[in-house]
């Protein structure tokens, strides 16, 4: 194909996104938008099963068999939003195994909220409220995103988390509402959540390196700044109603801008967890690749077991 | 109690719903595919589930005051009454089909006589919860078939977790007290005679998964006693650790 005719495709390709036509896996797409797009996907995708260790902490010792219930069903959502957005990454032209492997040596990245322990029963608490919230304050624009096996998987995703945060925020209520032995439980659970929730909603505009394209492409509606501005507002009200104090002392109303103004928050952390040397990114990484391992004889056999079957049916027809 | 054979006989068969639950949670994010994650938390979900019914009827029955949850979590552990088999470990994926497999046969035969139990409660517990079990019976007999046929590692892994467990299917027959009690009057499902029908069904699984039938006649009990392995106290450790440390509180 010669220059020419890729730039006019790519102006094509720029207008369909520009009128909010959704782009399918067989259309034509520039390589940049593909590569993108498999690495927000896939980056998300290993966000949702990476988040299931953390929660999944908490499941042999939920304090009573609702929670339990209500638990085992939310980690599980999490592992069938892996499973869509694996299958809406693969349309890209690259298989799950190779994300996989991607996850595994590290080359590709993961929510670094995730490489927090969970230490208390609090924590499911706070993640469902903060995490989730936050999570959803990114999300819900993705909804609309150009290309459509992505934007199809976070409608339903978005629902599911929507559930999730007001599983969470209900366990916080409950504790709130509870002794002050769980009250504390679960100010000690905001402390340890809210900062690294709000790095959650990613690095300053400043330190962005990507918000540019993907607001052309409209995997972003909204740049980091304004989503975390965003997600205090609703977090805040949310805290007074249980009664507990945002661990931040520079918060305060600002009667002009009608936001919260915030503190500082710690960019060294964050860069530092980014890195790979988070309280838990070692063992995420290791119950990731131990789980695989150990499951490698079992994906084998039912792979043999399925040519066995084919193999069979073969010989039948012959 | 009044009907304390009711009580004691729908802890029977709740128990091991609530343990074998417990074991799958376990697995939730640690499996070998994210289908078969999704597919074994599914599972201690249903189980999970009907342990919430089975347990919720027996605080009624009880009438004490005593809540599902205490019922789950604040027993000692010669006060559960599940059989050993549902408490082994997943030593790997072999062991934990295996027993999903050993015990999901037994579950569903037991489920279809329970549904005829002149008790409306357990009779509809029954109805609701074999079409999961039916499922549960389909996706672990599938795999069993699958490890045994697919590689040498796989046919000799799940033949090795076959013969571990299979000295605790003999219990899965054994009565009770109140067992006992709750035949007579018509409530209960007499398990003595399921287990003709069980071992043939297991062993024509067995057999399509080209294993062998383990020959040993030597087996295990205890659990319906209250009696069980070495792993059922870090079980209950883990299940009852937040009741136990912030006792009378409500989450």
């Amino acid at each position: 194909m010669s220059e020419e005719q890729i730039k006019n495709l790519e102006e094509q390709f720029e207008a369909r996104i520009a009128r909010d036509e959704k782009i399918e896996p067989k259309d034509w797409m520039p390589e940049k938008y593909r590569q993108t797009h498999i690495r927000q996907i896939s980056q998300h995708a290993h966000s949702e099963i990476v988040g299931m260790l953390p929660e999944g902490n908490w499941i042999t010792r939920a304090p009573s068999l609702r929670r339990k219930v209500a638990l085992l069903a939310k980690v599980q959502d999490e592992a069938g939003h892996g499973l869509y957005l694996y299958s809406a990454c693969e349309t890209l032209g690259i298989s799950r195994d190779e994300l996989y492997e991607q996850l595994h040596s590290g080359k590709a990245k993961y929510s670094s909220i995730f490489n927090y322990p969970t230490v208390t029963w609090a924590d499911m608490g706070a993640i469902g409220w903060l995490v989730d919230g936050a999570a959803i304050i990114n999300q819900v624009p993705l909804c609309s995103t150009s290309f459509g096996p992505y934007a199809r998987a976070m409608v339903r995703v978005c629902k599911e988390e929507s559930f999730h945060q007001r599983q969470g925020y209900e366990i916080m209520l409950k504790l709130c509402n509870g002794t002050p032995e769980q009250k504390e439980m679960a100010q000690d659970a905001l402390n340890r959540w809210w900062w690294p929730s709000l790095m959650m909603l990613g690095p300053t505009d400043d330190m962005s390196v990507h918000t540019e394209q993907s607001m052309k492409w409209k995997l972003k509606r909204k740049t980091n700044d304004e989503l975390r501005q965003q997600f205090i507002d609703q977090t805040v009200p949310q805290a007074d109603i249980l009664g507990l104090t945002i661990p931040d002392p520079d918060l305060k109303w600002n009667e002009e801008r009608q936001s919260y103004d915030f503190g500082e928050i710690d960019w060294e952390e964050f860069w530092q967890v980014v890195k790979g040397h988070g309280p838990m990114n070692k063992a995420r990484m290791k119950a990731r690749v131990g789980a695989w391992e150990r499951g490698e004889w079992v994906r084998d056999a039912a792979m043999a077991h399925a040519e066995k079957q084919q193999e069979r049916k073969n010989k039948q027809v012959v | 109690m009044k009907n304390e054979n009711l009580y004691n006989y729908i802890l029977g068969i709740a128990d091991n719903s609530l343990i074998l639950g417990q074991r799958l949670g376990e697995l939730c994010g640690h499996g070998p595919s994210l289908e078969t994650d999704i597919a074994c938390t599914n599972m201690s979900l249903d189980l999970l589930g009907q342990v919430r019914s089975y347990y919720q009827y027996a605080t009624k029955i009880a009438g004490d005051g005593r809540t599902e949850d205490d019922i789950a979590m604040l027993r000692k552990e010669r006060e559960y009454f599940n059989v050993l088999l549902v408490e082994q470990p997943n030593t790997d994926f072999g062991y934990t089909m295996a027993r999903q497999f050993l015990f999901d046969v037994y579950h569903f035969l037991m489920l279809t006589e329970l549904e005829k139990s002149t008790d409306l409660n357990l009779s509809a517990i029954a109805k609701k919860s074999i079409k999961e079990v039916s499922y549960h019976k389909r996706f672990s007999s599938d795999w069993i078939k699958r490890l045994g046929d697919g590689t040498e590692e796989s046919h000799s892994r799940i033949q090795t977790a076959i013969n571990d467990l299979w000295t605790y299917t003999d219990e899965l027959f054994h009565q009770t007290e109140a067992d006992k009690a709750m035949v007579a009057e018509g409530v209960g499902v007499d398990v003595t005679k399921l287990k003709d029908a069980y071992y043939e069904e297991v062993n024509a699984v067995l057999e399509e998964a080209t294993l062998s039938v383990p020959e040993s006649k030597y087996f295990q009990k205890g659990g319906k006693q209250g009696i069980h392995t070495e792993h059922m106290g870090y079980l209950l450790a883990d299940l009852q650790y937040m009741q136990r440390t912030y006792p009378n509180m409500e989450w």
